[in-house]
């Protein structure tokens, strides 16, 4: 059966406007549930940070929002640790800055958001301080949040994602049980110098009497360098803010 | 592959049954005997990539089931308008518009397993059962047999990566849909018990053992021999 090339054409264009329609319309319908999914996601890995995954897991949406805004209170910063409120006339606020989007920024024209942790309906009674981590693995993205005490030297805990790194290898950065070697570490050495926690090649050995190294993930050594270098290079950025917290609290002791 | 094509010359009788013999074959022969997968060899890529955990292989397979079966239906729907000269064209136009579907769909409502599948689900477009099945069927047959054929297909597809994903998940991760199963077993023997996780079943690597062996207890047991 051959047909005209008219018929084709229109074959083509009706069928192509049909599609079209079909797919915007299910775009329109779906896209602020979608939104929502995603807000409500970030504030998973966020509160993973402080939280164990099992209990967020165990939380319904409404609770994690609720947990969310009962705990959470966040602000922006720059890279001299000035609170930044708006920017180009356009109030900001930290739930919104995309971090991917502020990563192709140099980094002193980077928004840094700040999500502070504390106690149930006392907002100074700050219990960690969250910061947002973004990077490059061996084949995409990584990111992530990690938790600072109010020492602003202690890691509290991290969360960790990846956008494509290897399954069984890279991928199992976002494994609790690595997440887990980062708790106690700490950032500063005994000069005070931005050292961060850095994995280390291999995997199995011993070193909880390193305060700045922790196990390595084998076969994955490429994405233990990028997750080290994002956290020096985000830790670095925050080192202004996270400098001004710290002899804020010295001040008031 | 070939065999049903020719199919499409089928008795004109006014009412076939609605589950008619020739009907429960085109569901039932790609289970086991034409299974696309272990026979054809097709949806291989998948497969290896998503059989790390029973959960994500689940909804990968009610995905590709939705997808095919939707896919033979429209196809079949318009396959005596649908110029021949662009009908690679206008499948893969159909197939895309219900991949991206089932993307959306899955981001709004299933966010955490849209973050797991994403790229998967789309590489659903590029598996080649799905057009396979419109070329050597939906092309040529009504609906309601594409339909048919389409699930059969996808179900054949479905219980191969599922079985594959049990094994994966048991021995790889010692769990069964993110049940504990090899720490249950242990916490029965005592602390010093400790049943060993095999690393390679986490692997690609591991999918294509299990699928070796899937193959081979189905050959010898049905006696096909590759020609």
């Amino acid at each position: 059966m051959q047909q005209s090339n008219a018929y084709i054409i229109t074959f083509s264009v009706i069928l192509t406007v049909v599609l079209g329609l079909l797919l915007s319309g299910t775009s329109q319908v779906l896209g602020p549930l979608q939104r929502e999914a995603e807000a409500l996601d970030k504030k998973k890995q966020i509160l993973g940070a402080v939280i164990s995954g099992e209990e967020i897991s165990a939380m319904s949406p409404q609770e994690v929002n609720d947990y969310y805004t009962n705990r959470i209170s966040s602000i922006v910063v720059d890279i001299n640790g000035k609170e930044v409120s708006e920017q180009g006339g356009v109030a900001v606020t930290a739930e919104t800055v995309d971090i991917a989007k502020n990563y192709k920024k140099p980094a002193d024209q980077r928004l840094y958001p700040v999500f502070i942790y504390h106690a149930e309906g006392n907002a100074d009674q700050v219990e960690s301080y969250i910061f947002p981590l973004y990077g490059a693995g061996l084949w995409d993205a990584i990111w992530g949040f990690i938790a600072l005490d109010t020492d602003m030297n202690t890691v509290g805990g991290i969360t960790l994602a990846h956008a494509g790194e290897t399954p069984g290898l890279g991928a199992r950065i976002t494994e609790p049980g690595v997440q887990a070697r980062y708790v106690g570490k700490t950032i500063f050495d005994e000069s005070g110098d931005l050292v961060a926690v850095e994995m280390q090649k291999g995997e199995g050995k011993d070193y909880s009497s390193q305060p700045h190294q922790i196990d390595g993930m084998s076969g994955a050594t490429i994405t233990g360098k990028g997750v080290n270098s994002m956290l020096k290079d985000y830790l670095g950025h925050y080192e202004a803010y996270i400098e001004s917290k710290k002899s804020g609290a010295v001040a008031a002791l | 592959m070939s065999a049903e094509t020719v199919e499409k010359a089928i008795e004109k009788k006014p009412a076939e049954e609605l589950l008619s013999k020739r009907r429960k074959k085109l569901v039932t022969d790609p289970l086991v005997d034409d299974n696309p997968i272990t026979i054809q060899v097709l949806g291989i890529c998948s497969a290896l990539a998503v059989t790390t955990q029973m959960k994500p292989t689940l909804v990968m397979a009610i995905s590709v089931i939705f997808v095919v079966v939707m896919s033979n239906l429209v196809i079949s729907l318009m396959r005596n308008t649908i110029p021949s000269r662009v009908r690679i064209i206008v499948q893969l136009a159909v197939v895309a518009t219900l991949v991206t579907l089932v993307s959306e769909v899955l981001r709004a409502f299933a966010y955490d397993m849209y973050k797991e599948l994403s790229v998967f689900i789309g590489l659903i477009i590029t598996n080649c059962i799905v057009m396979g099945r419109l070329e050597a069927f939906a092309l040529g047959n009504k609906p309601y047999d594409s339909v048919l054929d389409g699930f059969g297909s996808a179900l054949g597809y479905s219980w191969i990566i599922l079985t594959v994903a049990f094994f994966r998940e048991l021995l790889g991760s010692g769990s069964v849909f993110g049940l504990p199963i090899y720490d249950t077993i242990s916490g029965l023997f005592g602390p010093d018990f400790k049943l060993a996780t095999n690393g390679l079943m986490v692997s690609p690597v591991g999918a294509f053992v299990i699928l070796g062996l899937i193959i081979w207890v189905q050959r010898t047991k049905t006696g096909y021999v590759e020609h």
